[in-house]
């Protein structure tokens, strides 16, 4: 059994009211009379108009089962049109899980002018993607964000739903979970199965880094995540032809936001973003001075990666905030991280500690960045790092 | 204008270190702070009555200590405080905290703003500033770096993205969660100090929020944590020796078993 939403026809006046309050088409008039189709979301649309109070629709808090939910399903996150490289490597994490489940993998987009998007994801993986494709949706506002995901997650029911944890994931997402009534858990590293009880094993690291806990959420539906990015690996594109995509009608009865964006500005103005590199170079107050940070910018360039920088460097006002690597800062985890006169506080370490391989040039040989880096180098860097551009240059000619 | 700010009592991290054996934080002896990124919404509330009037009330959930943490935001220039604190709410996820702290801001009137930290930097959720502004149909934004204007009920703010800014406009009341950039706090105030000392703090707990004791606490939660344990140390840990030169050979020898170039 699932749960209906109901109409009293003792009630129902026949105004039709509901029929175009409702978002998913799932009334129709049989006989003057409104009744409920299949595709029933048990949004609440239609009691919130119904002037005769004829329509009861449970909610999911005190009905929802986990027998009701099956598959997973994965926010695709995009920003001015281009999905989020999170978004692919979760739906090739989200592929594994749902084999290992026998479920099917779904992904939710929302924005305005998806198709091409919605196209890509299927080859990565979604066996179906649902589609939320309007032009109010162009901006990322949390209300409407988190509006139309919950509309979605009730209308296809997954057991587990995955979303990047990025600055728009990690803003609504915890909306959604708290309109949903279910758990969620941030900033995942790992995920895994418990195949006997069918729970999502969700590994975060805790007390920046320090702690790894495993979290799990028995009793409600969907489990959420949020996933770290460049942790979870990329799949390979499969040939188009399999799939579909689901468009979800966002022309009826959409809440007007409270919240108006005014302005997108685009700020940082290296090519690779720290969150998506998969190598990063770090400068840190061993380079005494700001000017000393175009070294460190034009290593970065020659590796194809984003500029860091620890807080000492950006408190001596040497680079701006956007780079910073800690606690009070960014946590990145990318497959190579390079440290150069970065001392290593602990603020910093528990920034970038669950990097791949760590290399860090330092004069110090006691400096704590020593301790978690996989190769040190003692020395120092002003003859290291140039004569490192050197070699690098020698080897692309 | 009534400004209420969030905040949560963590252990210090500035001073401790990691054990070089287990990885782990050494938390004896560790001190106890208002959790860092709560300061910045602390500072940004008591600016807006600065500017505007009103007061600034704090709200905490935690054990019965955690009261030092609000007559320390006190020194800072805080007004009213608050303490939620009961047996039934231990072990909270941020589903359960949220909760809490939503019915415990039910209770303090009528209010224009909720502000908040970004995160709390011991659990790192950044899950409980929107999970409060849910349970209480407000409208809000997080990762705050700028309040651009409060007018006629309305306000514009800069929300720091992974790839610069928004600038977005909303009615009051709201919430805000802030990071670091927003602001430069200030330091405590002997005035501050000396009414700290007799500050009354008001104390809620299950009874007096009216919440129910199956939604709070442990029993209230949604997530279970169900296992501990240090993080994985690294594979391969050397030292790359010689001169400058053939230091940077190794490593790019390094390099290029990881395919990086």
């Amino acid at each position: 059994m699932s749960l209906q939403t109901e109409i009293d026809g003792q009630k129902c006046i026949g105004c039709e009211l509901c029929i175009s309050a409702c978002p998913f088409g799932a009334l129709e008039m049989h006989e003057g009379i409104a009744r409920v189709n299949d595709q029933c979301t048990l949004c609440g649309a239609c009691a919130d108009v119904c002037p005769e109070e004829a329509i009861f629709v449970p909610s999911l808090d005190e009905g929802q089962r986990p027998e009701d939910y099956c598959g997973v399903m994965i926010y695709a996150e995009q920003r001015l049109g281009k999905v989020a490289e999170v978004s692919y490597e979760l739906l090739n994490k989200g592929r594994e899980l749902a084999d290992i489940l026998k479920a099917p993998l779904s992904a939710a987009l929302i924005g305005s002018g998806l198709s091409s998007s919605a196209e890509s994801l299927l080859q990565y993986g979604a066996d179906r993607v649902y589609m939320a494709d309007h032009p109010s949706l162009e901006g990322f506002l949390d209300e409407l964000y988190g509006e139309v995901l919950t509309r979605i997650i009730r209308l296809s029911r997954p057991e587990i739903l995955l979303a990047g944890a990025t600055a728009i994931g990690r803003s609504f997402i915890p909306k959604v979970a708290t309109q949903i009534g279910t758990g969620l858990t941030a900033d995942c590293t790992e995920l895994s199965i418990d195949q006997g009880k069918r729970l999502l094993l969700q590994t975060r690291p805790a007390f920046g880094g320090n702690i790894m806990a495993t979290i799990i959420c028995p009793q409600k539906r969907p489990q959420m995540a949020t996933v770290r990015s460049k942790v979870m690996k990329k799949g390979l594109p499969r040939p188009t032809g399999s799939g579909e995509i689901v468009r979800v009608d966002m022309d009826g009865n959409m809440p007007a936001p409270k919240t108006k964006l005014l302005e997108i500005v685009e700020e940082v103005t290296e090519k690779v973003r720290l969150a998506e590199a998969d190598v990063i170079v770090s400068g840190g107050r061993g380079l005494q001075e700001g000017k000393h940070f175009a070294m460190i910018r034009e290593l970065a360039d020659l590796l194809n990666a984003a500029v860091g920088a620890s807080r000492g460097a950006v408190d001596s006002g040497w680079i701006s905030y956007a780079h910073q690597v800690g606690q009070t800062g960014k946590t990145v985890a990318p497959k190579l991280y390079i440290a150069i006169g970065v001392s290593g506080a602990v603020q910093h370490l528990v920034g970038m500690q669950s990097s791949e391989t760590i290399i860090a040039i330092n004069s110090d040989p006691h400096a704590p960045i020593f301790d978690v880096a996989s190769y040190g180098i003692v020395g120092d860097l002003f003859e290291v790092v140039p004569e490192m551009i050197r070699q690098l240059k020698q080897k692309m000619h | 204008m009534h400004i209420i700010v969030c905040i949560k009592q963590v252990p210090d991290t500035k001073h401790v270190k990691l054990d070089e054996k287990t990885h782990t934080l050494i938390r004896e002896g560790v001190e106890s702070i208002i959790n860092p990124y709560d300061m910045y919404a602390l500072e940004e509330g008591l600016r807006l009555k600065d500017q505007f009037g009103g007061k600034v009330t704090v709200c905490t959930m935690g054990p019965p200590q955690a009261e030092s943490a609000l007559r320390e935001a006190v020194t800072y220039g805080a007004d009213e405080t608050v303490l939620l604190s009961d047996r039934a709410f231990a072990g909270a996820d941020t589903w359960a905290t949220s909760y809490t702290l939503a019915k415990g801001i039910e209770k303090l009137g009528p209010y224009d703003l909720i502000l908040c930290g970004k995160q709390a930097v011991d659990g790192d959720t950044a899950q409980v500033g929107p999970g409060i502004a849910e349970r209480l149909s407000l409208p809000y934004v997080t990762w705050v770096r700028k309040i651009e204007e409060i007018k006629d009920g309305r306000m514009k703010v800069q929300r720091l993205m992974d790839d610069g800014y928004d600038r977005l406009e909303l009615p009051l009341p709201a919430l805000l969660t802030v990071v670091k950039e927003i602001n430069e706090p200030r330091v405590p105030s002997l005035k501050g100090k000396m009414r700290a000392k007799n500050q009354k703090i008001q104390v809620f707990g299950v009874k007096e929020l009216g919440v129910d004791p199956d939604q709070v606490g442990l029993q209230g939660s949604a997530t279970q944590v169900v296992k501990v344990f240090p993080p994985p140390r690294l594979k391969e840990r050397a030292w790359i020796e010689g001169t400058a030169e053939s230091q940077v050979t190794q490593v790019l020898d390094k390099l290029n078993l990881l395919k990086v170039i």
